[in-house]
Parts: C-alpha cells; sequence; structure tokens
C-alpha cells in the first residue's frame, strides 16, 4: 500500500469525484467518530433543529468506538464498526451536508443511492485493524456525548490511515 | 468431592481474558500471513491485519476495538465443587474489562452496564472431578450476522448447504471476513445455536471425527471460497478459513441448523483445574 494515493480532510466534493472505487487510500486530517446512539442522537437534533457537535459539511465520520486510551496513548484499539448499521441514520445527516464516511461492511441500497447522488464518498476500513489504526492516530478528543462511553463523540487527528474507496 | 478455589478462577480468568484480547488464535494470522491470492487488494488486506496482530502483541494493545461480550463454556465435572463460581465470572469479567471497552448495553434503554457484566456462561455438566472453563470475545459485528434455519427433514443435506451459503453470502462481508463458519445441526433451537459456537472453538484445519460431516465441512468451505468476498470483504478468494460443524440428535419432524459467523479476531482460551 506504499505508492496508494493521500486523501486529505476535510475535502470537498470536487475532489471527491476524483477517487476510483477500490483503490487504497492513506488519509490525513480529521475524523468524527459516531456510532449506533450517537447517530441515534445527531438524527433527534437534526429532526428538532438542534445545533450538532460538528459541522456536518466538513465533517468525516469514522464508524468507530474505541477502547479506552492506555496511559501514554492518544487512543486505545480503534478499528471500524459495521457501517450498516449506520444506513438507518445516514441518508438524512448526507442530505445535511455529510460526505465523507468510513467504516466496515456494505451499505444498503438507499444509502448507495444517498451517497451517489450528493457526491459523497463511502470507505472501508479493515475490520478489526484496531491496533494497527490505533498507531495512525495521533489526537484524540471527546466533544460530545460523554456519557455514552465508548459511544461518545471523538474529534481524531489521523495520518496514513489506510482505507479502500467503495462506494463513491 | 474436589474443591476448587473460587478466588484463584477468579485471578485465572482476568489474565486469560486480557492475553485472548490481546492475542487472537494464531492460526488465522499464520494463515494470513501465508495467503494464497491473486487479488491485489486482498494481498494488501491481509498484510494490514498480520501488521496489525503483530503491533497488538508487540505494544500488547487489543488486536479489536470490539473486546466484545464474555462468553464462557463451563465444563463442571459432577464431582467437583466450587462455591462462587458464577461470581468469580463475573468479577474476572469486571477487572479485566477495566482497561477493555465495556460493550453489554440493555436491550431497551440501552444503557451501558459499564463494567461488560453480565457474563454470558453456559455449563455443561460432565461425569469426573475436573472443571475447563472456556472463554470466548464475542463482538457484534460477526454475531449479529448469525442465523437459525428451521428446516424440514426433506430438506436434507442440501437444504443446510443452501441456508449456510445463504447465511454467508448475505452476512458475510460485514462479518470481518476471512472467518470460521460454526454450524450447529440438530437438537432444538437452542442446541443448534450452542452447537455452532462451541463450533468455533475447534481448532482451525481439524476436521470433524464423522466422515460425513467431515465431508459437508469441505463442500461448504469450497462453495464459501467460491463466493468471492475475500479478506475484509474487499473481493478475493479468502472468505472463511474453516468451516466447522456440531451435530446432535433431533426430533423426528425437525432439522435446525444455525450459523454463527466469527471474525478473524478469534479470541478463545480456556483454563482447567
Amino acid at each position: 500500500m506504499d505508492n496508494s494515493v493521500k486523501l486529505y480532510l476535510p475535502t470537498d466534493a470536487a475532489h471527491i469525484q476524483t477517487l476510483k472505487p477500490n483503490t487504497v487510500v492513506q488519509i490525513y486530517g480529521t475524523l468524527y467518530t459516531a456510532r449506533d446512539q450517537a447517530h441515534k442522537r445527531i438524527a433527534q437534533a437534526l429532526k428538532n433543529g438542534e445545533s450538532l457537535p460538528f459541522d456536518l459539511h466538513t465533517a468525516a465520520i469514522y464508524y468507530c468506538g474505541p477502547t479506552p486510551a492506555p496511559r501514554g496513548k492518544a487512543i486505545g484499539s480503534c478499528g471500524p464498526t459495521t457501517s450498516g448499521r449506520m444506513d438507518a441514520y445516514t441518508p438524512l445527516l448526507i442530505e445535511h451536508g455529510l460526505r465523507v464516511m468510513i467504516g466496515k461492511g456494505v451499505r444498503n441500497a438507499q444509502t448507495v443511492e444517498s451517497i451517489r447522488s450528493h457526491g459523497a464518498v463511502y470507505l472501508t476500513a479493515i475490520g478489526g485493524a484496531a491496533a494497527l489504526y490505533q498507531s495512525r492516530v495521533t489526537a484524540c478528543e471527546l466533544i460530545a456525548y460523554p456519557d455514552l462511553g465508548c459511544e461518545a463523540v471523538c474529534k481524531l487527528t489521523v495520518e496514513n490511515f489506510p482505507a479502500v474507496v467503495s462506494v463513491v | 468431592m474436589k474443591i476448587v478455589d473460587s478466588n484463584k478462577i477468579r485471578s485465572d480468568v482476568a489474565k486469560l481474558i486480557t492475553e485472548c484480547l490481546i492475542t487472537p488464535d494464531r492460526a488465522v494470522t499464520n494463515a494470513l500471513r501465508r495467503i494464497d491470492t491473486d487479488s491485489e487488494l486482498e494481498a494488501a488486506a491481509a498484510a494490514l491485519i498480520v501488521e496489525n496482530n503483530d503491533i497488538a502483541e508487540r505494544e500488547r494493545a487489543y488486536c479489536c476495538q470490539d473486546t466484545g461480550q464474555a462468553v464462557f463454556f463451563v465444563k463442571l465435572g459432577d464431582g467437583v465443587q466450587c462455591v462462587g463460581l458464577r461470581d468469580a465470572l463475573d468479577d474476572a469479567v469486571r477487572q479485566a474489562y477495566a482497561a477493555a471497552r465495556k460493550s453489554v448495553a440493555d436491550p431497551l434503554t440501552r444503557l451501558n452496564t459499564r463494567d461488560n457484566t453480565p457474563a454470558v456462561i453456559e455449563t455443561e455438566l460432565v461425569s469426573g472431578d475436573t472443571l475447563e472453563i472456556t472463554y470466548l470475545a464475542k463482538g457484534a459485528g460477526s454475531e449479529n450476522m448469525s442465523k437459525l434455519y428451521m428446516l424440514t427433514p426433506a430438506d436434507g443435506v442440501d437444504g443446510i448447504v443452501r441456508s449456510v451459503v445463504d447465511a454467508v453470502e448475505r452476512g458475510g462481508r460485514n462479518a470481518c471476513p476471512p472467518l470460521v463458519v460454526g454450524v450447529g445441526i440438530g437438537g432444538v433451537t437452542e442446541t443448534a445455536c450452542t452447537l455452532s459456537k462451541r463450533a468455533l472453538l475447534r481448532p482451525v484445519g481439524v476436521l470433524n471425527e464423522r466422515a460425513d460431516v467431515a465431508q459437508l465441512e469441505k463442500l461448504l468451505l469450497a462453495k464459501i471460497n467460491a463466493l468471492g468476498i475475500g479478506v475484509a470483504a474487499l473481493g478475493g478468494r479468502v472468505t472463511a478459513l474453516a468451516v466447522n460443524i456440531e451435530v446432535a440428535p433431533t426430533h423426528i419432524g425437525m432439522l435446525p441448523v444455525a450459523v454463527n459467523l466469527q471474525c478473524h479476531s478469534l479470541r478463545h482460551g480456556t483454563v482447567k483445574y
């Protein structure tokens, strides 16, 4: 994966359209972790017209619930979780500006359609490679929903973070 | 009557859990190290998983962030007395998961129990004076893709093959392949489900002792790998490393088939007393 494409985040719609399916990218920049319960809250906030913990227009969401950070590390083990569980919420988030999602597994037809029609991208991270992804996170800041424990929203800074372009 | 001290079990099992969560079954890592594929993407994914498992061992990090729900298979000899065993297992979970991810919640309110308890404990009563405790970390990604098929006797072996391939075709991409596919056939509903999970504990590459069942395991492995899902579901020829089938007698009117998908982070271990 040494000759892979670098993807710097945040990115824009024009750059997303240059990404080719089934190519490996190395991601650099900012990701926000969110999984089941955070998605439920974000969707509820959107429906209620409330403000969100981060700006969806520039955000990349990483479907992830890390283990606690050991002493001296920015984060614990942090591989991707199954993206399909977020399909119930994803089209709504995309309508409100989300363009980059990273997780593992397949998306349903409605989500794929929503990703394609809005010029968004879904990248597959390697499921189970949590210690490797931990080694690619340089900073982690808890920014919302601390009561959710491992499901809280964290802002991550990553480098050399491998993923595969899957839906674009 | 042999007496086993539950305090010793508490400390042994806590250590066992931590070691299992760091180092997955070496048979899986070894299989990925020598993967035979013509897909660059599949080879790259396999190399990343091998690198992950190497980093986990070197840094003593959890190989997967989904440190799972703790499942114990307890073989309790009828000549053994172990007062406090249930609490010892939950305490071991509490202790070991203090540094791991707490992934257990109420099914309705979704409120996290905050210490990864309760453990799931399956007890099998056996003759003799030994106590054997096997731990299996079960993550949601693969467990969610597991299925139970209540077939009829007329469905026969063809129906079993169709069901197992269907489960992998539908759920395999989400279950972190390469998989170990556990299949439980027979008994009543829970027998099939339990057998499908116990089947995951059989070493990769060891076939069922019954020749007809072993034949079925080989046939299913070939069919599953022909699906083309591949490592990390990026397309390829290694969707599963093994299909392990366990069988039990069933009712004359039934043919239950349970399929339990296990991700490549196969984390299990056993202590014996």
